[in-house]
């Protein structure tokens, strides 16, 4: 598997770390229980194009959101995830 | 009183050759971290001083005394030239870092065994961050062959990993002559 990160092209995956679902980009506001325990713990597991946290640790160090097919494991997009963030707001 | 010695990361491991492949020391007069505020116009004192702007991802450009190298998302290292007074997060890093030199023909083998880059497509001066082995890595792509960076303490491991590829390498070529 290998990856195209936005700063250092295509990568192999070794390179990369691997944290989790890109929810947990969109935190919840401090206090709101319901909306953190949705954050922390509910996520939709589909057999389809899943949007993850990835971050090219042993390259430029730029947390990465990264959206693939499971089931395919195709790419089908690698953006940096201060610009994903930058755009939501 | 202690008397405290000095000693540069590779002391006494370097330099080391095999087959077609050297491995040698590398010693830069200082190593300085830079990573710039989002105003670039703060930068000015910089390019007065060393003359050129701050090189793009995966590049070096020389400087007046030195030069700079792109090490990852928004950081820099000047390598040997003095850095002015500048408004910007800089960190002096000299004594955090093992540099070696691989040079010789069987350079590019030796990368293609330990790194998982593909080397031989690099040009002079460009720069990547990735592995050498399991340990990060700077890597600079120079004329005759390959820049390397590592922290320093893993100057031992780098020297290690590396001369025994260079063994592999030298033999493999004994072998297919
Ligand atoms: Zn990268």
């Amino acid at each position: 598997m290998r990856l195209t990160c936005p700063i250092c092209g295509d990568r192999d995956r070794r390179e990369f770390y691997y944290l989790g679902a890109a929810d947990y980009l969109d935190r919840p506001v401090e206090g709101e229980a319901e909306a953190t325990h949705r954050y922390l713990h509910l996520r939709d597991n589909p057999a389809g194009v899943t949007r993850d946290l990835w971050q090219h640790e042993a390259g430029c160090a730029a947390w990465l959101v990264v959206e693939r097919n499971v089931t395919t494991h195709e790419i089908l997009q690698v953006s940096l995830a201060k610009d994903e963030i930058r755009d939501a707001r | 009183m202690v008397e405290l010695v000095a000693r540069t990361p590779c002391e006494g491991l370097l330099p080391y050759e095999a087959g077609e492949a050297e491995l040698s020391e590398i010693i830069p007069k200082r190593i300085t971290s830079l990573a710039p505020f989002e105003d670039s116009t703060l930068l000015k004192p910089l390019k007065t001083a060393l003359g050129v702007e701050l090189p793009a991802p995966g590049q070096s450009v020389k400087a007046k005394d030195g030069r700079i190298v792109w090490t990852g998302q928004n950081q820099f290292f000047v390598l040997d030239a003095e850095v002015p007074a500048l408004d910007a997060a800089v960190t002096d890093q000299s004594d955090a870092w093992a540099m070696v030199a691989l040079g010789g023909a069987a350079a590019i083998d030796v990368m293609a065994r330990i790194c998982p880059l593909d080397c031989a497509h690099m040009t002079a001066s460009q720069v990547a961050r990735s592995l050498i082995g399991h340990m990060p890595a700077i890597i600079i792509r120079t004329k005759t062959g390959f820049e390397i960076m590592v922290f320093r303490a893993f100057a031992k491991t780098l020297v290690n990993e590396v001369s025994h590829v260079m063994d592999a390498v030298a033999a493999r070529g004994a072998l297919s002559t």
